[in-house]
């Protein structure tokens, strides 16, 4: 029997399956609701069902994440007929109440209803996050159920690889992972490199700190990403896929090694897909904490079990890459947006964002705003109505001081430059980049400095120390800022940091050392009142202070042995 | 395998001299089928330390030292992909432990006043374990519960929207439960002494 036919009739039968519930309520399992008590709330919820004799009734599914992580745990009711209605910080009683007013009696629970017309979800697009607490991330059946694996079964079916690197070049689609590189040019390069023996990489390695949107797309709906593989796959010629997921995220681990079972299960991965010469394999491969991992060549050296240090390019990856065969690596959010792009067509993704970025981007809003959580936006949306209308302004009635995006790669945008559309273009013109989608919002109680020597230290322990402009630059730059931060630098420490940021930007060998002086010219550039007000006169850090000298001699002393002993 | 021994021991792993692991030691057997699992292929050196530290806690120089062997790579190419990752470490962790996330969200949040916090409360510096190996306090980059910030982990459990008391309390209830579970394991094998 053909896989396409089996697919067809899986998703028929989970359909029907699901329309002989008259309500189902979605219950968001994702890590961030489940450490706020979701677990509770969806056996309250259970027992209640089960006690007032609703099984035939109301379906239960634990779902991914619902985006908004700090009111959770989230639940949603949906009843045939009538519009959803979503319920925000729902502890195990309010569960019960749920459950007896609004299951069994059809009376929502007022008090702790939120609008679906809240601007945190109106002002959102989904194509990414499409799937997000609406299915079970445990079950095939409910991503198929909701169109999945039909775009793989179509690409193999009824196109070429041509045809299918032509949607993704006309659709506009940029890599995610903060380069914005075309999509479909790359692909291009790998489906001319000549070889059988060919891999694709996802890149589920996201060390920024601040950032969790490939966490959640592993976790919440990891077909997408096997489906957006194979579509790559599939348009590339490549064999063989890996998966590079960060030790950091067991769960995501776990979710793709059941989806990968799961797949080869129903033939949507293994060999002769679709009746087809199409054969596809992916196998997950775990990082162990090293940012630099992000860097591709640094990433191929660590999937083939060394030392996550980064080699120069060219030759590019397209070129030669893992054990010296062609090799592509995409972003994991990059992925997760080919299946919806070739199931709606280039024109459709191309009709949103701005000329330059299409599409949407999901950002992780954190820092000090009243909603914080996932989103995803379409390109080109301002940062004041992310911050105002989607987050709800700063919390507490404080002053928006900045939005930091792009990580330790990044910078930092003021409020003269609130009204910026979020696209690859604008944010590099400011000074910042796009990143893997970390949006930390700081009021007026931050020091800028301190930001700056945050993402330094940061970057001091991250460098590989292969390059010396890297290993040794950012630990002095750590030093200056240091030495700014506790009111131990001179005007000449200002100077030489500047010097220093540019002899490590323009003569690192990798990603992570040309850019490890972001944070630091960014905040530079718009706050510089801020680290004039702490340069002290000449000497005067030597006189009166010792013990605050001697303190950060030791402090340097045990820095440098920590240097020492990773680099070794 | 002295070079290996060695290096380890300049790199701070323990300080025992590294020999042939116990045959008899259950651990091994576990080591064994992990290896077994990855075709004892070289490429899956980072997959085998995982394990190694999920079986042992650490890695310890007799363990590297006979992963090096199965795998068919030089010692210093495991210790040095051991030494080059921040999660592998080569002392034992105490009995508990409370990690702070110092991603920037949190650091944005106050993370530092969080780990300042607890390694007051309990005398343990950043990164150390207490001598009584009773705690561990690490940091971690992101956890990537950026919507919670700021976040610890105690025991792996999160505690969200942390505030010092909260993972103090948090901490003094693990090593609680721990202590009263001990409490109740040396009373059962009193028991059956005395019924013997």
């Amino acid at each position: 029997m053909s896989g396409g036919v089996d697919l067809f009739d899986l998703a028929q039968k989970e359909r029907e399956e699901q329309a002989t519930y008259r309500r189902t309520v979605l219950c968001c399992g994702s890590t961030a609701c489940l450490s706020g008590g979701a677990q509770a709330t969806q056996d309250a919820i259970r027992d209640a069902v089960a006690e007032k004799g609703l099984e035939q009734d109301v379906r239960l599914v634990a779902t991914g994440c619902m985006g908004l992580c700090s009111r959770g745990p989230l639940v949603k009711v949906r009843t045939r007929g009538e519009d959803d209605v979503l319920y925000a910080d729902v502890d195990a009683d309010a569960g019960r109440r749920i459950a007896e007013q609004h299951l069994t009696a059809g009376q929502p629970v007022e008090d702790k209803a939120l609008s679906l017309e809240h601007p945190f979800f109106a002002r959102q697009v989904r194509v990414v996050l499409e799937n997000m607490g609406e299915i079970d991330p445990n079950r095939i059946e409910d991503y198929i159920a909701h169109g999945g694996y039909r775009a793989l079964r179509d690409a193999v079916n009824t196109m070429t690889p041509a045809g299918v690197i032509d949607v993704v070049q006309r659709s506009g689609l940029r890599g995610r992972g903060g380069g914005g590189y075309p999509a479909g040019s790359k692909w291009k390069l790998l489906n001319e490199a000549k070889s059988d023996q060919k891999t694709i990489i996802a890149n589920g390695d996201e060390g920024d700190p601040g950032a969790y949107m490939d966490r959640t797309v592993m976790e919440d709906d990891p077909h997408r990403v096997l489906e957006g593989m194979a579509i790559a796959a599939y348009a590339t010629g490549a064999v063989k896929g890996y998966i590079y997921v960060r030790a950091e995220y067991p769960v995501a681990v776990r979710r793709l090694e059941q989806a990968i079972r799961q797949a080869k299960r129903h033939k949507l991965l293994g060999k002769n897909l679709f009746d087809t010469d199409f054969s596809f394999d992916v196998e997950i491969r775990i990082g162990a904490g090293a940012f630099v991992c992000g860097e591709e060549t640094a990433l191929m050296a660590s999937i083939m079990g060394q030392r996550g240090t980064p080699v120069l390019r060219p030759p590019y990856p397209t070129e030669r890459g893992l054990w010296g065969q062609p090799s592509m690596i995409n972003n994991v959010e990059t992925l997760a947006n080919v299946p919806t792009i070739m199931r709606r067509g280039a024109d459709w993704f191309a009709s949103i964002g701005t000329d330059s970025s299409r599409g949407t981007k999901v950002f992780a809003l954190a820092g000090k705003l009243d909603n914080t959580g996932l989103i995803e936006v379409p390109m080109g949306i301002t940062l004041r109505e992310i911050i105002e209308e989607i987050g709800g302004g700063v919390a507490g009635g404080k002053a928006f001081k900045a939005a930091q995006t792009g990580g330790p790669s990044g910078g930092c945008i003021p409020l003269k430059h609130i009204d910026t559309p979020m696209d690859y273009d604008s944010l590099l013109a400011l000074g910042s980049i796009m990143g893997s989608g970390g949006l930390i919002v700081m009021d007026e109680d931050v020091a800028m400095p301190e930001v700056a020597r945050f993402f330094m230290r940061f970057c001091m322990d991250e460098s590989c120390g292969k390059c010396l402009p890297c290993r040794a630059g950012t630990y002095e730059m750590h030093e200056l800022l240091d030495a700014l931060v506790t009111g131990r630098g001179t005007a000449a420490t200002l100077a030489r940091l500047e010097t220093l940021c540019e002899v490590v930007r323009t003569n690192s060998l990798c990603g992570l050392g040309q850019t490890a002086p972001n944070p630091v010219l960014s905040t530079l550039h718009y706050f510089r009142p801020e680290y004039e007000a702490l340069l002290v006169p000449d000497g005067a850090h030597l006189a009166g202070l010792p013990g605050a000298h001697a303190a950060a001699a030791a402090d340097r002393a045990s820095a440098s042995a920590n240097t020492s002993e990773r680099s070794a | 395998m002295s070079a290996l021994r060695s290096a380890a021991a300049a790199a701070g792993a323990a300080g025992a001299a590294a020999g042939p692991l116990p045959a008899d030691d259950p651990r091994v057997a576990l080591l064994t089928t992990q290896l077994k699992k990855v075709r004892y292929r070289a490429d899956a050196l980072i997959d085998v330390l995982h394990a190694v530290q999920d079986i042992y806690g650490y890695l310890s120089p007799e363990v590297l030292t006979t992963v090096a062997d199965a795998l068919q790579l030089p010692p210093s190419r495991v210790l040095g992909v051991a030494t080059f990752y921040h999660l592998f470490t080569f002392e034992a962790r105490g009995d508990h432990t409370c990690t702070v996330c110092t991603g920037t969200a949190c650091f944005v949040k106050g993370a530092d006043a969080l780990m300042a916090g607890v390694s007051e409360a309990f005398g343990v510096a950043q990164g150390a374990t207490r001598e009584d190996g009773s705690l561990s306090l690490l940091e971690a980059r992101c956890i990537g519960s950026c919507g919670l910030a700021p976040v610890a982990l105690v025991d792996g459990t999160i505690v969200a929207k942390a505030k010092p008391d909260a993972v103090i309390a948090a901490i003094r209830n693990a090593m609680e439960a721990s202590v009263s579970a001990e409490g109740a394991v040396r009373e059962a094998a009193a028991g059956e002494g005395g019924a013997a």
